[in-house]
């Protein structure tokens, strides 16, 4: 039961605000190291791979940076549907906050996929499905965030990306299985991005890393993102602030 | 009969009302009068359910609107500022496809005979509503009020552009609803010409 | 509120719209006319070799008549928007989302069925012939009113905004990506000997869904545009 008030409690803007504050060194430290250690595992610790050398190793980036990219956008679909169902302020602006550090991770993504690529099979890029769904979800997170952007009232905005982010949701596992179809109708370079066989331990111990240390990053850039959005809207002087003089006058004879 | 309970609305970052309770009565008109700006059309958006308010509920015979959904659609007619009249159309077709839309039936006769008792006359019938004046088209938009029979009426501002004889017809119609235990709720800035212990008068300040 | 005034409602949607785009003709004509446009423009881009013009041509057809559709967006709520039968239709006491699809329906049989019609033609432009036209004309048939149905959650959540029209297709290009896939598939797996089934199989499944969720998401739109 008290652990029910205590959540309740962090459901508004106020009370989150501070948390928020007080969370983010923490995990700000804790990415450092992580990232620290996964990187220096991915680039100078796990063996060179037999077929692609050492240019292989952007996929330490490229993995990580991808998973997070449908991850977050999952999460920030997830935001938006509460707030729809329950009407809250505070999910609205964590939807706010999320896409543009997923948008960032998918851009990510598509760079470090190019750059894997190029030395790879020679082209900059490859019409795979993977890639080309990342693509497409660079667009959806384009499409969340103008679509808030154009819209000058707040409230609209909020609830018509959040109509949007759900609905995109439902495309990208749709996008993902007609690339793959598409690949196959066309009997396209069989190139995929995937690693082939199974990785040597340490690779999959510092794919993992490069993971965590990017989902930690996320969560304290995302934490202090959202209060930048508190202050921005919250704060603004509300005319009238006081309630407003309400007089019901029956005329009477 | 319909209530509001402790209804709030912002407008973008202005508080426009907060903790609004009003009652009205069947048999009874809400006239909503207030400057510009101060919220009328919202509250009477809120109403409609068009629009839904940051806090409080709407009642409609002691249930909240929101649970009603389609049955309160069903016991309302709702004109707004906006016509809802389609330029390529007659106004005898746009009056025949805004009743039936509505789910109330009305036969051709039916509708002329509104569109006559409003004010105008069989020839304009059959012209494309796009060559009538703006009060011949709010005229055309208020026909409905003497097909509807629904018992909840909430119009904003239905005086406008009208002269002076429609608005007498207009308010008689009124009236006649009024006294069938129909009930009103009107924004208007004029002063609504009915007998005033059937007038509820709610002033909004912003 | 029962299934026999359901249907009435629907229908008058469907009849009103009918009525109004028989006295304005120009917005159907305008589909074809921008389809037939942006076709010619291929070939005289690519050249006019006849082997080229037949690998491009499933292509070619379904992206023009994709971009057709996207643009043909613009009109199936602004009208209603503008004059306030949009807020009417809100009001009407049966589900929006049920309504919303006698609007897209009446919209697609304005725009979207006279493009259905008019590829044959353009399909032999192309090289096209026999068994791969009729995929052609029946990947459209099953594919254009599916952009329809998705186009109207992207053309509902942008009503009123400004810059719409090309805010309108960003949101709504990433959800035609399968529908294109698919219909352009169609054609060129029946070209290549395979037969078309399979795509078209998976074209009658997207129209299945989006008949099914898309009313929905463009329902909840509407009422957010109207606040």
């Amino acid at each position: 039961m008290s652990m029910d008030i205590n959540w309740l409690k962090y459901s508004s803007p106020q009370a989150f605000y501070p948390l928020a504050g007080r969370l983010i060194p923490w995990f700000a430290c804790v990415v450092v190291v992580l990232m620290g250690v996964g990187l220096y595992m991915g680039f100078f610790v796990a063996p060179t791979d037999f077929q692609q050398g050492e240019a292989y190793r952007i996929i330490f980036v490229h993995v990580p940076a991808a998973w997070m990219s449908m991850f977050l956008y999952v999460v920030m679909a997830v935001w938006a549907g509460i707030g729809m169902g329950l009407n809250a302020r505070l999910s609205f602006m964590m939807a706010q906050a999320i896409a543009p550090t997923g948008a960032m991770f998918t851009f990510l993504a598509l760079l470090t996929g190019a750059m894997w690529g190029k030395p790879t099979w020679g082209a900059w890029w490859v019409w795979d499905a993977r890639l080309t769904s990342e693509l497409i979800l660079l667009f959806q997170y384009a499409g969340v965030m103008l679509l808030r952007t154009s819209i000058d009232d707040l409230r609209r905005a909020d609830r018509a990306s959040a109509v949007f982010a759900l609905v995109g949701v439902v495309n990208v596992p749709i996008i993902y299985f007609s690339v793959q179809w598409w690949n196959t109708l066309h009997q396209g370079a069989s190139v995929s991005m995937a690693t082939g066989s199974k990785m040597a331990s340490t690779m999959l111990t510092a794919m993992l890393l490069m993971t965590l240390a990017f989902w930690l990053y996320s969560i304290a850039v995302i934490l202090a993102r959202v209060r930048c959005i508190m202050v921005e809207r919250e704060s603004l002087p509300v005319w009238n602030e006081k309630s407003a003089v309400i007089q019901e006058a029956v005329e009477a004879r | 009969m319909l209530q509001a309970v402790s209804l709030r609305c912002s407008r973008g970052e202005r508080r426009l009302f907060t903790d609004l309770n009003v009652k009205v009565e069947r048999g009874s008109l809400l006239a909503v009068v207030g400057e510009n700006g101060s919220g009328k059309t919202s509250l009477l958006r809120i109403f409609s359910s068009l629009l839904s308010p940051e806090q409080g509920s709407v009642l409609w015979e002691g249930q909240d609107i929101l649970q009603l959904k389609e049955l309160y659609a069903g016991q309302l007619t709702y004109i707004g500022h906006l016509n809802g009249i389609k330029d390529d159309l007659t106004p005898l077709e746009n009056l025949m496809s805004a009743m039936s839309l509505a789910g109330e039936s009305c036969s051709n006769n039916g509708a002329k005979e509104a569109l006559e008792a409003i004010g105008l006359k069989r020839p304009i019938h059959q012209l494309p509503s796009k060559v009538l004046s703006q009060g011949q088209k709010r005229r055309v938009a208020l026909a409905r009020l003497w097909l509807s029979t629904r018992p909840l009426w909430l119009l904003d501002e239905p005086f406008t552009s009208l002269d002076t004889a429609a608005t007498a017809v207009v308010t008689q119609r009124l009236h006649t609803h009024l006294q069938r235990a129909g009930l009103a709720v009107v924004v208007t800035h004029q002063e609504v010409a009915l007998p005033t212990e059937i007038v509820q008068r709610l002033r909004l300040t912003g | 509120m029962n299934g026999s005034s359901m249907w009435e409602a629907v229908s008058g949607i469907i009849r009103r719209d009918l009525l109004l785009a028989m006295r304005r003709r120009s917005d159907a004509a305008m589909s074809v006319f921008f389809l037939v446009i942006v076709v010619s423009l291929f070939p005289l881009g690519v050249g006019p070799d006849p082997v080229v013009l037949r690998t491009i041509g499933p292509g070619v057809l379904w992206v023009a008549a994709l971009l057709a559709c996207l643009l043909s967006l613009s009109r199936v709520f602004t009208a209603d928007y503008v004059d306030g039968a949009l807020e009417q239709m809100v009001l009407v006491p049966q589900p929006l989302a049920v309504l919303v699809v006698g609007k897209v329906l009446a919209h697609w049989l304005i725009s979207g069925l006279p493009v259905v019609l008019l590829s044959p033609l353009l399909g032999l432009q192309f090289g096209l012939s026999g068994e791969s036209l009729g995929v052609l004309v029946m990947s459209l048939l099953l594919g254009t009113p599916t952009l329809s149905m998705i186009g109207a959650i992207g053309a509902a959540l942008v009503l009123g905004v400004r810059g719409s029209g090309l805010l309108v297709a960003l949101l709504v290009l990433p959800l035609y990506v399968p529908v294109l896939i698919f219909g352009a598939g169609a054609v060129t797996s029946s070209m290549a000997g395979i037969g078309g089934e399979a795509n078209l199989s998976l074209l009658g499944a997207c129209l299945v869904l989006s008949l099914f969720l898309a009313p929905w998401a463009t329902a909840a739109a509407l009422r957010i545009a109207l606040e």
